[in-house]
């Protein structure tokens, strides 16, 4: 009786298995780009920057001018929270950017999303708006912020238009482009049913619109908090973007990255908010 | 009454310097009341085209369509489309998509619910109310479309290819489960497909059509929809002798138009 000989692998080349995939393992799609949870590797990359950052001031490689150690931050932050930036308690500071922000924000969609749907559904609507729109979108905010100043002041006014329209442009064009995502078959059914356009637009087409919005707004409220520091350049006494650039006056370099991390953080706080309204607002999303 | 199509043409404008298309040549076409019709022919035969008439998304260059003795001019409650995919709502359950066409037209809740629960459990849907569109099989997914056009009582009911997506098995099921509503409802039907087997089993009247121009080349009355809901199962129908011939007929035709167009 003779035995099959035990099989082996076939060896290829190194480059060859690198550059097909590889089978994956049952419950998982062959092929699909950029598959694999990423958790432990984002917490690799995080631990490394800190350590990093750690080893170089901690060894005095760099001056603590230009880095300070996180240590120092940290305690920086806790001193402002007692006694305050220049006069203003640490949560003012905060509290009156996040108004500004979130403020320019609702503002923005309030006005935005409605006209962008406008704009997707009326080819007069879009006619009318799609050029002023288009025209000031790509020009960066700093470049009319002297004009917003001029026009409308110091105050609050100038200041909160300059986030406004940062946040105006992505929301009105997300809605826009909203309106598009309803498929022709789910129109044609609402139209059959004897539904007039203003039933189609609100059973059919604004449902069907609201992941893009929802992306659109995600993306508005990032413009947001970068206009931010530049709304307060100007006269201001108080908010995050003012504690950023008047620390930076006096090269006091542990309140500018202090103030940096804050913003992140509320930013991405809000962005994880988003994420959950998504999951429950739109579940459907790319499912039909 | 009916409906009735009269020397209906449409002609497709020229577009990129390609000449104007002639989609449908002087149809001339009766629906009756409780009569099954099914549109077969090659592709660009304008079957599409002339369900899109019917329904009231087009209008004709030429010629008439009449429902009921008014000219149809617009998509209306009294068509209701069954369409290939695509058409229900992911943002509502099956039964608020079932209930859709009643809420457009402003029916109370509890009132919509009530029909639409009455439809779901004429489509073997009961117990999946609340359950997400999205997460139904394609399947079941149609049979929630088919309910949802029967609810606001329409007077014709026109399918689009609405079994095209399903699979074999799934297919014949929901062939037998429409023939039966069918059956229940009486309703006139407009049915089109790609299927010679399917066409002939539910027709009670079957439409050739061929392309270029579109036009209808052949009308058979048939028997077998008829035989399958007095009893006889349908593998015995679609197995008899009758039927075969008919088929290889059919196909003939419909093979020669292909080969035309090649």
């Amino acid at each position: 009786m003779t035995t099959a000989p035990k099989p082996t692998q076939k060896s290829d080349g190194l480059l060859a298995r690198l550059a097909r995939g590889r089978p994956t393992k049952p419950g998982e799609t062959y092929g699909v780009p950029g598959q694999g949870n990423t958790l432990w590797l984002s917490v690799f990359s995080i631990s490394l920057f800190f350590f990093v950052w750690w080893l170089v001031t901690f060894m005095g490689w760099v001056k603590p001018l230009f880095v300070p150690s996180p240590g120092a931050i940290i305690s920086k932050f806790f001193q402002i929270w007692d006694t305050g930036f220049t006069g203003t308690p640490f949560l003012e500071h905060v509290w009156i950017s996040t108004a500004r922000v979130f403020g320019a924000f609702l503002l923005a969609c309030m006005i935005g999303i409605p006209l962008g749907l406008a704009m997707g559904m009326s080819p007069m609507m879009r006619g009318l708006f799609d050029p002023p729109i288009e025209f000031y979108r790509p020009i960066p905010p700093l470049a009319y912020l002297p004009l917003m100043i001029i026009w409308f002041g110091i105050g609050e006014t100038s200041k909160i238009l300059l986030i406004f329209l940062s946040v105006f442009a992505p929301v009105v064009l997300g809605a826009r482009s909203g309106v598009k995502s309803s498929a022709i078959e789910q129109i044609h059914a609402a139209y059959s049913f004897g539904a007039s356009r203003w039933q189609v637009m609100r059973y059919v087409i604004m449902p069907s619109a609201m992941p893009e919005i929802l992306t659109a707004m995600r993306i508005g409220i990032g413009f947001g908090w970068t206009t931010l520091v530049a709304a307060e350049m100007v006269a201001s006494t108080k908010g995050l973007g003012y504690m950023v650039l008047s620390a930076s006056q006096f090269l006091q370099t542990p309140v500018v990255i202090m103030g940096i991390f804050v913003i992140a953080i509320i930013a991405f706080a809000f962005d994880l908010l988003m994420r959950f309204i998504e999951r429950r607002v739109v579940p459907w999303k790319g499912r039909m | 009454m009916g409906l009735q199509i009269e020397n209906v043409s449409v002609i497709y404008p020229a577009a990129d310097r390609r000449p104007p298309v002639e989609a449908l040549s002087k149809i001339n076409l009766t629906i009756e009341d409780n009569e099954f019709v099914v549109a077969l022919g090659a592709s660009g035969c304008g079957k599409s085209t002339l369900l899109n008439l019917i329904a009231g998304f087009l209008s004709p260059t030429s010629g008439d369509l009449i429902l009921d003795g008014h000219i149809v001019s617009g998509p209306g409650a009294d068509r209701a489309v069954v369409f290939q995919k695509h058409a229900l709502l992911p943002w509502l359950n099956v039964l608020d998509n079932v209930a859709f066409g009643l809420q457009i037209q402003g029916l109370p809740k509890a009132e919509r619910n009530k029909i639409a629960n009455k439809f779901l459990g004429m489509l073997g849907l009961d117990g999946f109310q609340d359950s997400p569109v999205y997460k139904l099989s394609g399947g079941m997914q149609q049979r929630v479309g088919i309910a949802r056009a029967l609810t606001c009582d329409p007077r014709v009911l026109l399918m689009d290819e609405p079994l095209g997506a399903l699979d074999a098995l799934t297919r014949e099921k929901a062939q037998e489960l429409i023939l039966n509503i069918w059956n229940e409802t009486h309703k006139s039907v407009f049915f089109i497909t790609h299927s010679v087997e399917e066409a002939l089993f539910m027709g009670t009247k079957l439409v050739v059509m061929s392309p270029r121009p579109g036009r209808v080349t052949h009308v058979f009355d048939l028997p077998f929809s008829r035989q399958f809901l007095s009893g006889v199962p349908a593998r015995q129908v679609k197995a008899s002798p009758e039927f075969i011939k008919l088929r290889e007929d059919v196909l003939k035709i419909i093979f020669a138009d292909e080969e035309d167009a090649a």
